[in-house]
């Protein structure tokens, strides 16, 4: 069974122990930014941030919110990056954390290009760098911890456990407030379905979470890789045909068919 | 046939500083890292050198297998003339491929970990294996020039040995080196395609498709003799050696058969997702779309049928140069200007980047230079030589 997080927005105070607690679980520095007249800080995710809370004021049904949003790796079911990356960096582990290795990585950053939701970061200002993204702290997860955001969480907005119950839970949470929240799991169908949970009152796309298919993005990617084979044999076979005709057309004095037949049977 | 040169080669010397320069920000990048001299963020991760270096790349050196295709497969002996220069500016393509990503790759003193960690599910995987295999068939498939230039050398170690044995060996396996080429050239176009095919969210719907890859695959076959047309006619300003006009109008309407079918593709693809209104409804993304269509393959489709264009060397050229630049278009549209970028994030490439990919384009073409004078370039040169 694999696990899972409900991020429960009108639950969260934006307190922002998670980040701290990531930064302090993954010895991450901290980042020198600049100030924007904005609790939120940092701006962005980025190696050195794999997870921040976004600040969000905005109006919806004619009121005021003021919703708060975790961003982090959101560990899909069928990820982008680990079909994209040709080393095999990215491995989804049957527990459900999306797990990264340097001692595969090339640095090519197609995982980057390839997320749909914009997770992986890389060490821009390092000469050698790495790929970094919430590892859904998997190291935590074997030693029979909650990832380090989920145990520091002060109002229980983050709840960890089995994808499926707490997928229930989200369900019963939104049947017993149907004012308090918008009837929309984000993650239980998104690109075919993600370990991480979002529960909202507004709409996710006012949150900024990207509006994605409910079918896994690499569905097209293994029909095309698929079809290496056959187009492998396939193509080899053709070619093989037209010079083989080709070749038989250009022989000299084999201008009609009968004498040809003849040419080719003279050997035997 | 002796040519008279400049006494000082204006065009070596540009090209020589530039790959200097080149050489210069190289070694910037790898003391300072990809943040300080390129413009690449996690918004943008793929820059310049994957549109430009890989995607424009990898389709234009389609001419190699396009005409070595044309010529030994399907036994079409008028392009025999022009199936070498188009198998040494693939083999340099694909040389510039392989050096741009091992400046793009942020470990690239790994890259041979993919010879060991397979992921056989990632079109990129595909890739680079097919780039891999081909340049190693592309480098065979060119020996010939080389072995038969070494034999005729009358130098002190060289000549002792036969060097008509390993091009022996080669003639012999030609046409599967040939077939093996086509095979290759076929799977890793189309995969430069199906690695598109992992952004359905980020791609937009003008360009994206589940038929990318194929479409991958046209554009290529397409702009091969294309680039062949633009190729030897730069080189025969500078060497003297004119192309036949039959050649060469001769690719040209192979060109306008491949992109009427490219064409025909992309309109019936967007007609089956019901998406052919954004082409005029899409703005401004539209537009971009209109300007490799209109460039790459409308226009050259007229002009290629046309029989003044035809029996003329320098509208053979410029259509051919449309071509090109539509097909540059189409791959900077997919891999960058119509591939969504994170928010809050820009992307202008730096000076550095620029630096890079120009050095590397002047560094192949100063290797076309020398291979045009000391390698034997063209069948009547060689036979001639042979003859001699």
């Amino acid at each position: 069974m694999s696990k899972g997080v409900l991020y429960d927005s009108t639950k969260c105070i934006g307190c922002r122990a998670c980040q701290v607690a990531c930064k302090q679980w993954n010895e991450m520095p901290a980042e020198t930014t600049t100030n924007t007249g904005s609790y939120e800080n940092p701006p962005k995710t980025s190696a050195y941030t794999l997870t921040k809370i976004r600040f969000n004021e905005l109006e919806h049904d004619g009121k005021f919110h003021w919703v708060f949003t975790k961003i982090q790796c959101m560990h899909c079911e069928h990820p982008a990056c680990a079909e994209a990356c040709l080393v095999g960096a990215f491995q989804k582990t049957p527990e459900g954390a999306v797990v990264y290795d340097d001692n595969k990585c090339i640095g090519c950053r197609y995982c980057m290009v390839a997320c749909p939701f914009g997770i992986p970061c890389y060490q821009w200002d390092d000469p050698t760098p790495w790929v970094r993204k919430c590892s859904f702290c998997a190291d935590r997860q074997a030693g029979g911890l909650r990832p380090a955001c989920v145990t520091t969480c002060p109002t229980g907005a983050l709840k960890y456990g089995e994808r499926d119950d707490l997928i229930a839970e989200a369900h019963q949470r939104i049947a017993a407030n149907r004012d308090k929240y918008v009837d929309h799991i984000y993650g239980e169908h998104e690109v075919g379905g993600t370990s991480w949970l979002y529960l909202s009152p507004v709409p996710f796309e006012k949150l900024g979470m990207p509006v994605v298919g409910q079918e896994a993005v690499t569905v097209n990617v293994e029909r095309a890789v698929g079809a290496v084979p056959p187009v492998l044999v396939g193509v080899a076979a053709v070619m093989s045909g037209i010079y083989w005709l080709v070749k038989r057309r250009q022989q000299p004095g084999g201008e009609d068919a009968p004498s040809k037949k003849e040419q080719v049977e003279v050997p035997k | 046939m002796m040519i008279n040169r400049r006494s000082i080669p204006v065009g070596t010397i540009i090209l020589t500083v530039v790959v200097l320069l080149g050489l210069v920000t190289m070694i910037l990048r790898y003391i300072y890292g990809l943040g300080a001299t390129t413009n690449m963020s996690d918004g943008r991760a793929w820059g310049l050198w994957i549109s430009f270096d890989l995607y424009c790349g990898v389709a234009l050196a389609a001419g190699g297998f396009t005409l070595a295709g044309i010529v030994y497969i399907f036994g079409r002996e008028k392009y025999h003339t022009v199936a070498r220069p188009a198998i040494l500016t693939a083999f340099l393509g694909y040389t510039l491929v392989i050096l741009a990503l091992l400046v793009d790759l942020g470990e690239p003193w790994y890259i041979w970990r993919f010879l060991f960690n397979w992921n056989i599910h990632s079109p990129l995987f595909e890739v680079s294996v097919c780039v891999m295999t081909y340049t190693l068939v592309l480098a065979l498939e060119f020996s010939p020039a080389v072995f038969e230039r070494l034999s005729n050398l009358d130098f002190p170690v060289i000549r002792r040995f036969n060097w008509r044995i390993p091009l022996r060996v080669i003639r012999t396996i030609q046409i599967p080196l040939v077939i093996a080429g086509i095979v290759l050239s076929t799977l890793h176009q189309s995969s430069l395609g199906s690695m598109l095919l992992m952004m359905p969210e980020t791609l937009h719907p003008l360009w994206y498709t589940p038929i990318l890859p194929i479409l991958f695959l046209f554009s290529a076959v397409a702009v091969g003799p294309a680039m062949v047309m633009f190729e030897s006619t730069l080189s025969s300003r500078v060497f003297g050696h004119k192309l036949g006009l039959d050649v060469m109008s001769g690719l040209g309407k192979a060109t306008a058969y491949v992109l009427g079918l490219y064409l025909l593709l992309k309109i019936v693809d967007l007609l089956a997702r019901g998406d052919l209104a954004l082409v005029a409804t899409a703005y401004p993304q539209n537009l971009l779309w209109w300007g490799e269509i209109v460039i790459g393959v409308i226009l050259p489709i007229i002009f290629f049928s046309m029989p003044s264009v035809r029996k003329s060397r320098t509208m053979l050229f410029w259509s051919a140069v449309l071509v090109v630049l539509g097909l540059v278009f189409n791959r900077f549209n997919v891999s960058m200007l119509a591939l969504e970028i994170r928010p809050g994030f820009t992307y202008i490439p730096h000076w550095m980047e620029f630096a890079i990919s120009a050095a590397l384009v002047a560094d192949a073409m100063l290797v076309i230079f020398l291979a045009h004078r000391l390698l034997p370039m063209h069948e009547e040169e060689e036979a001639a030589a042979e003859s001699g």
